[in-house]
């Protein structure tokens, strides 16, 4: 079983991803602002929903339901896909489904693909394998354009892009699109990305896109996009393939009308986004007259299992929670190595991948509590961290000198007298690197804390003894 | 060797208590729904509020009645320089204007299409609170690159056609649910160039909209 | 020293009241309610009533803040309570809970709970000690499969109070006749603000202090970037989100920060003072135990 998050397994730990971007001046600059403006449109398109709790809470309990009875939903789904003319296809991982993606291709002759913007592509590492095929993939989402084009990886859920500012696009598409002139208005670039797809979109016989949410009642599938990229590849190809995560399945269509409520206001702070198209298997004389779909596993049956941590797979992708968190502000998407970042990411990453890669990021948290906050679907992510930080120290992975910290602890925190003792000790421990009532240049871990704050010397007496001693000249 | 199809089925029924569950659909049933299902504007506030939102993202809207359509399609195109309009087969005669020159899609080309000035539909449904267009492509009413292709459209919404929520519009159309449906929220836009929104990226860039009261 | 009559004091503290609570745990079901409508009678009839609170001074309060402590103390006497701490008590279990060590954290959840079980009011001045409680202890207490050890959860939990709580909800108070003539601004934890929902107490307390002037904090709902074990396995991120809350303080031109969680304001004193700002970070109880003197014990 080949599971993949991108290229999750192989990137550095999070601590160590973090610290060159926490000096990159315009990473810093353009994450700062993107996530405070979609923030903030969130605030007031939410503000003004006096129903928003009520929504968030039929949007938990159906997809906690949904997962609970996952196995009859997704063979609803593929009956009434198939009976419309649809044919649905099962991959168990990364490397089935990029497979049977390349031999549907294949079998339509076909050398060059347009692509919807899906995470779940990335996650499987679909373009890779299109290439070695010699099928060419054209990404039309502008942000995934302008990923591609710069050979890059993309930063956030919502706008990937959003490490790059305009002369870089500018320049980038000056030269991977062949334009003897192009402005540098945002509005010139969009102009020019819309020429160079259109001519593909009008051309290319083949799409592969993802899935917002598959409808199991009709077989339906939907796709949420602001762009239009989206319907150009949904309709105008022969042939479409869309991939989908499992945990994509809702039970009916009108369970539409909470997702489509919660999704565009927390994604993109509107009250709708411009554009949602819904269709079912194949219509005759409208769109694609192949349609097929792959239902994908890749680890979330292992995610499934856990029922500590099954709410993960609630997940609707809209980014709300990079948007809120205080750790995603500062880094950025990229310090998490994985396409899933911020504290989705932190909490998907590690689960699909086994606990074994990506062990930094349940710890890249605060465990402030704003994801939580602002999440549509109300997946309580850092009891989730909290959980998963259980399993990796169960695992025995939790450095030694932490562990070790922590036994010591608890021991001392075990009793009172132990407690008593314990803190007579510090006092007596501290005393080398004491001056002036701070301390400093203490080895291990703390050495980290006194990098950017001063330590102040643990007090002469501590509150106990002061009450011990109090009591006692108490008057009888 | 078992199929994927088998593995992952087994898979998820290990890893979900499936016991004595009870019918899926009961439990779906019993979802506790306490989001507003039904709105609660008068007629004239509900389509001022449609109004309002579509105009939020720079459509262009007209109100005129039931015997003044042709006549306002054809002052919308003057303003727009525009002399036709690809139409899908349902849309009246009536509301054809004789010195404008409509071009009926009986599959057009994309490269036809992609020649036309505009596009004139109808729609299924709209959505007050978000300023949404239900469209719903039944043969006749017109299928989905009609309405993609051209680089205008010009969409007839009737009065009774708007509801003010979502999930009010998505109960009408539940009969059609199966057809391919399209919702159109506002022309084509991307933040993806430093959060700056620029309108029309793909599909029409410009959006009329005719309210018949 | 007050001189109020207690009599829930002297009831509990009558030796054969005592031993009934502590042989016949059926005894304290009729008790409790009894002795509780008792001191609301009293309370009826004019009397002052006043709380044993039993105070819960966090472990890592005990060892590096006890000056906390103290004000804590100081400030529930001169409202004339009695102020009782158990000395068999030592931590609440969030550090070991949070950091994935959660088996621990079990154990010291029994402990607090065994240690607190007939306490009329436990003062916690820790939001975050708090928020563990409230929003672990249930679940960790479900889990375990301990019928008994639930009972207590349930049981213990809806007497625990974080100090700002303490005064306003429990006890009614927002003015604690506290003197304090300096410009402050508040920095309100994560664990406040989410957890518990009480940004608005602290707010209160500190309005009715006389001399000190309030500064709104800018960004107060963004974390200050401690997080417990989060601060030494991100200490660059962990800095980065300092730097931040720095700035917003010193935009406020405040001379002290204030919060109800030492926890944080060590992370951020530390960094306001290696930066050689002149800000200091004051706990909240401190400011409110501030009388004549106007300096915080």
């Amino acid at each position: 079983m080949s599971i993949r998050v991108g290229k999750a397994a192989q990137a550095a730990a999070f601590p160590d991803a973090a610290k060159p971007l926490l000096n990159n001046f315009q990473i810093r600059r353009n994450v700062r602002h993107a996530t405070e403006v979609i923030r903030n449109k969130r605030a007031n398109v939410v503000g003004e929903m006096p129903d928003w709790e009520a929504l968030r809470d039929a949007g938990h309990a159906i997809k906690q339901h949904t997962l609970l009875h996952l196995d009859t939903y997704l063979q609803q789904f593929e009956e009434a896909c198939t009976r419309a003319g649809g044919i649905v296809h099962w991959a168990t991982d990364a490397d089935e489904a990029s497979r049977i993606i390349v031999e549907l291709i294949r079998s339509k002759g076909e050398h060059e693909v347009i692509k919807v913007k899906t995470m779940t592509s990335d996650e499987i590492q679909l373009n890779p394998s299109l290439e070695a095929a010699g099928i060419t993939p054209y990404e039309t989402d502008l942000a995934d354009l302008i990923v591609q084009l710069g050979n890059d990886q993309p930063s956030h859920i919502v706008v990937p892009a959003l490490h790059r500012n305009k002369a870089e696009i500018r320049e980038l598409f000056l030269r991977e699109m062949k334009l003897d002139q192009l402005g540098d208005t945002a509005e010139d670039l969009a102009a020019a990305a819309r020429a160079y797809l259109r001519e593909k979109f009008l051309r290319v016989r083949t799409a592969v896109s993802g899935a917002n949410f598959l409808v199991a009642e009709t077989g339906s599938v939907c796709v949420v996009e602001s762009e239009g990229n989206g319907r150009m590849c949904l309709t105008l190809p022969e042939t479409l393939i869309t991939i989908a995560g499992i945990e994509k399945v809702i039970p009916t269509f009108r369970d539409l009308e909470v997702f489509l409520q919660l999704l565009p206001r927390s994604a993109t702070g509107e009250r709708m986004n411009p554009y949602n198209s819904i269709w079912t298997g194949v219509t005759p004389g409208d769109g694609p007259q192949s349609f097929h779909v792959i239902l994908l596993d890749n680890g979330r049956t292992n995610v499934l299992a856990d029922d500590e941590s099954r709410d993960t797979l609630d997940c609707i992708r809209c980014g709300a929670c990079l948007n809120v968190c205080p750790v995603y502000r500062q880094t950025g998407g990229h310090a998490y190595g994985s396409i899933y970042a911020g504290p989705i990411g932190a909490i998907v990453t590690p689960q699909l991948l086994g606990m074994e890669h990506s062990q930094s990021l349940p710890y890249a948290s605060s465990l402030c509590g704003a994801c939580y906050e602002v999440c549509p679907v109300k997946i309580n992510i850092p009891e989730i961290l909290i959980h998963l930080r259980g399993k990796v120290v169960h695992n025995g992975d939790a450095p030694l000198e932490e562990r070790m910290a922590m036994k010591v602890a608890s021991l001392a925190l075990g009793s009172s007298a132990r407690f008593s003792v314990a803190q007579k000790l510090v006092r007596i421990g501290q005393l080398p690197f004491q001056s002036d009532g701070k301390l400093s240049g203490i080895p291990g871990m703390l050495a980290a804390w006194t990098a950017s704050r001063d330590l102040n010397a643990v007090p002469a007496e501590s509150f106990r003894e002061w009450w011990a001693k109090r009591k006692k000249g108490q008057p009888a | 060797m078992t199929s994927a199809r088998e593995q992952i089925l087994t898979r998820i029924r290990s890893a979900i208590p499936t016991g004595e569950r009870p019918a899926a659909r009961d439990v779906h049933n019993a979802v506790a729904r306490q989001y507003s299902r039904v709105g609660q504007l008068q007629r004239e506030p509900l389509l001022e509020l449609f109004e309002e939102r579509l105009r939020d993202y720079e459509a262009g809207v007209y109100r005129c009645s039931e015997g003044e359509i042709a006549r306002t399609i054809a002052t919308v195109l003057a303003a727009r320089a525009k002399n036709g309009l690809v139409i899908p087969s349902s849309v009246p005669r009536s509301w054809l204007s004789p010195n404008l020159s409509f071009l009926a899609d009986d599959g057009l080309c994309y490269s036809a299409l992609d020649k036309v000035p505009g596009v004139l539909t109808g729609c299924s449904a709209a959505v007050a609170l978000s300023g949404t267009v239900i469209l719903v492509h039944t043969p006749e009413d017109g299928r989905r690159a009609l309405t993609l292709i051209p680089d205008y459209h010009l969409c007839v919404v009737f009065a009774d056609q708007v509801s003010e929520t979502l999930p009010e519009a998505l109960g009408k159309l539940q009969d059609q649910a199966a057809m391919p449906i399209t919702t159109i929220s506002g022309p084509s836009a991307t933040s993806d160039i430093e959060m700056t929104r620029v309108k029309g990226v793909h599909g029409p860039r410009v959006l009329d909209v005719i309210l018949v009261i | 020293m007050q001189n109020d009559f207690c009599l829930s004091q002297l009831l509990v503290h009558f030796p054969a009241t005592s031993l009934m609570l502590r042989t016949l745990p059926s005894a304290k079901r009729i008790f409790m309610p009894a002795k509780n409508w008792l001191r609301d009678a009293w309370k009826t009839l004019g009397w002052r009533s006043c709380l044993q609170i039993s105070l819960f001074v966090a472990c890592y309060n005990d060892l590096l803040f006890p000056q906390t402590g103290k004000a804590v103390v100081a400030v529930l006497e001169r409202l004339g309570h009695t102020v009782e701490f158990r000395e068999a008590q030592t931590c609440c279990g969030q550090m070991h809970y949070n950091s994935g060590y959660q088996p621990d954290a079990l154990a010291m959840m029994r402990r607090f709970l065994n240690v607190f079980e007939d306490a009329e009011a436990i003062c916690v001045p820790s939001a975050s000690c708090v928020a563990m409680m409230r929003d672990h202890y249930p679940k960790m207490a479900a889990a375990s499969g301990d019928t008994k050890l639930k009972n207590q959860v349930d049981d213990v939990l809806p007497r625990v109070f974080e100090f700002s709580e303490l005064l306003v909800d429990r006890l009614g108070v927002t003015d604690v006749g506290a003197f304090y003539p300096h410009t402050v601004t508040l920095h309100t934890s994560c664990h406040s603000l989410r957890s518990l929902h009480a940004a608005g107490k602290a707010e209160t307390l500190l309005e009715h202090v006389r001399g000190l002037t309030l500064i709104d904090l800018p960004q107060s709902e963004e974390c200050c970037g401690f997080g417990g074990t989060f601060a030494v396995k991100n200490p660059e991120v962990s800095a980065a989100m300092l730097g931040d809350k720095m700035q917003c303080i010193l935009s406020t031109g405040a001379k002290v920060c204030t919060a109800g969680d030492n926890s944080c304001l060590m992370h951020i004193g530390g960094g306001l003072s290696l930066q050689g700002t002149g800000v200091r970070t004051v706990h909240l109880a401190e400011i409110l135990a501030a009388s004549d003197s106007g300096e915080a014990l």
